[in-house]
């Protein structure tokens, strides 16, 4: 389905992604985990045809989508939607028009410079975040929603455009764990319900091995690992990160621990 | 399965970076831009001194022996106007239908050329640009309209068109539009890319992009730019008529030639620019505090 031929991206003399081949058979929840710079944001641009690559082939059922040009591209880019670190959303308008946003590349320009939206396509929008549970917030600016409330709309977005592909762009890295958690819950359900096919890249081991059934691992522009999540041992972490023995996961993780004597210690402090 | 390609190492820290070497290069670099400041200083002074003293010399008259007739016209136009006050208010409803003409020239010109400051504005700005390439191309465009006086264009299109509201327009709407533009663009370049970014990766086209990505973001300050304009336009369009523009300008020319005996007139006419340029002034001014205002209000 997904096929990704020795694509390369360089930035003045350094190759930002270096030779990157894979292949994706099924709709499948693959995360690409590495370090700051490892290049993984480039290359989910360059899928959504933000960025031009320098050479390579991204071939999808067959076809070369980094050779599309102009409205071709653009076709392409409302097939392959993308959810962005910061929402990316237009924060003065409100929830429903960021959502029909989604379906922009079916629109003319007169239709859009008037607001014109067909009532089936209004009504899909609300029905979309009614499934994401954020309906009441429709009318809403979206500049007025919490962080995580603003990355269920731009899934809802996403979700508009009905897309085979889904690229996430660290969806999480400006939430907090609990509104992390949602939104990940939400692509994943996506994934599974949906069938559609999740790139997310990553910045926690955690969170790749609790939803990917695939983890790519990049560092330095190059892919250095690829495998299941249970691959993804505490030594093939360090080597992703060129991190030495003091790497130690647990230190920044944000999951939510399981043992509750935290706060059995804490209820004591305050009883007494 | 892994396979490790190692990157360059961890960077190194500097080494030996002593404090007192860092002190006494950064007092070194206090001093010689002390230095150089109090050098550029004096040049100054001096350059302004010897400025005045040549134009002081090239002066036909002499600028302190006309400074006292600079009273003179004045006092003789007040002193006319005067005697005639009770004319006044008559003068101004007969000039009245001429200032209408005047501030429709001004608002016509305001439109057209924002409408054309907007479109040259996003083609020039950079990462907005629909063409990277030709952005170079729409700020030279800018620069030339903006470059060239209304009255220089207005007058060869009253030799070309002929005198009336036209030529005035067409001059006001091409200056407009390359100084709106400019300011237009330097409030689009500080405009959030997020939202653009975002409205890109949906496959949405550069009009769509520019009318949901940045127009919502740039409005409230291209609006008080298109407001303070206005108000230019007013007297741009008014100066016009003296030209043969039509409007009260050219009232006001033919009141001033005629000399002494129609100076109320002229004082009527000053008076109602002036307070039109007021009620402008207040009213625009009103607006823009609310465009900001509001903004704030919505975002709280």
């Amino acid at each position: 389905m997904l096929e990704v031929k020795s694509v390369t991206r360089i930035f003045g003399q350094k190759a930002a992604v270096d030779n990157v081949s894979f292949t994706i058979d099924g709709p499948g929840f693959v995360g690409i985990i590495g370090r700051s710079g490892a290049g993984k944001s480039t290359f989910l641009r360059m899928m959504n045809r933000l960025l031009d690559a320098s050479s390579g082939e991204i071939r999808v059922e067959g076809r070369n989508v980094l050779a599309l040009k102009g409205r071709e591209a653009r076709a392409w880019q409302s097939q392959c939607a993308m959810i962005f670190q910061q929402f990316n959303l237009v924060p003065r308008m409100d929830v429903a028009s960021n959502v029909l946003h989604g379906i922009l590349n079916r629109r003319s320009s007169l239709q859009t410079l008037f607001n014109i939206w067909s009532k089936d396509d209004i009504l899909k929008a609300l029905a979309i975040l009614d499934r994401l549970g954020i309906q009441e917030q429709a009318p809403k600016r979206a500049e007025a929603l919490s962080g995580g409330q603003q990355q269920r709309v731009a899934i809802a977005r996403a979700l508009m455009q009905d897309p085979k592909i889904i690229l996430a762009d660290e969806p999480i890295a400006s939430l907090d764990p609990m509104n992390a958690q949602v939104v990940m819950d939400t692509l994943k359900a996506i994934n599974v319900e949906d069938g559609r096919m999740v790139i997310a890249n990553l910045h926690t081991l955690d969170t790749a091995r609790r939803y990917c059934d695939r983890v790519i691992g990049m560092r330095d522009g190059r892919v250095v690992f690829d495998g299941t999540p249970d691959q993804l041992s505490t030594g093939v972490a360090r080597d992703i990160y060129g991190a030495d023995e003091t790497f130690n996961e647990a230190a920044t993780s944000t999951a939510i621990p399981a043992d509750a004597t935290a706060d059995r210690s804490y209820a004591d402090t305050l009883m007494s | 399965m892994v396979d490790i390609a190692y990157g360059p190492g961890p960077d190194r820290k500097p080494e030996g970076g002593s404090t007192i070497t860092t002190s006494e290069a950064y007092l070194e670099m206090v001093r010689r831009r002390r230095l150089y400041s109090g050098i550029i200083l004096a040049l100054f002074i001096a350059l302004m001194v010897a400025g005045f003293q040549l134009a002081q010399s090239r002066n036909a008259g002499g600028f302190l022996n006309g400074l006292p007739q600079i009273f003179a016209f004045p006092s003789e136009v007040i002193s006319e106007a005067w005697e005639k006050r009770t004319n006044i208010p008559g003068l101004f409803l007969q000039f009245l239908p001429s200032l209408m003409e005047t501030v429709n020239i001004a608002a016509v010109s305001t439109l057209i050329g924002g409408f054309t400051a907007a479109l040259l504005a996003l083609l020039a700005t950079r990462g907005l640009a629909r063409w990277p390439r030709l952005t170079p191309l729409f700020r030279r465009m800018m620069d030339l309209t903006r470059s060239i006086p209304e009255i220089v264009i207005a007058l060869m299109l009253i030799f070309i068109l002929g005198g009336g509201p036209v030529p005035a327009m067409i001059a006001i709407s091409l200056h407009t539009a390359g100084a709106l533009g400019k300011l237009f663009s330097e409030v689009a370049e500080n405009a959030d890319v997020k939202p653009v970014e975002g409205l890109t990766s949906v496959g949405a086209s550069w009009l769509q992009r520019m009318w949901l990505g940045v127009i919502p973001q740039v409005a409230p300050n291209w609006l008080s730019y298109l407001m303070l304009r206005f108000e230019i336009n007013v007297r741009a369009s008014a100066i016009l008529g003296f030209v043969g523009s039509g409007g009260i300008g050219y009232d006001l020319k033919l009141a001033m030639q005629w000399g002494a005996g129609k100076y109320d007139q002229v004082v009527a006419i000053f008076l109602l620019l002036f307070l039109t340029i007021i009620v402008i002034d207040q009213v625009t001014d009103h607006f823009r505090t609310r465009l900001v205002k509001g903004d704030r209000k919505a975002r709280a």
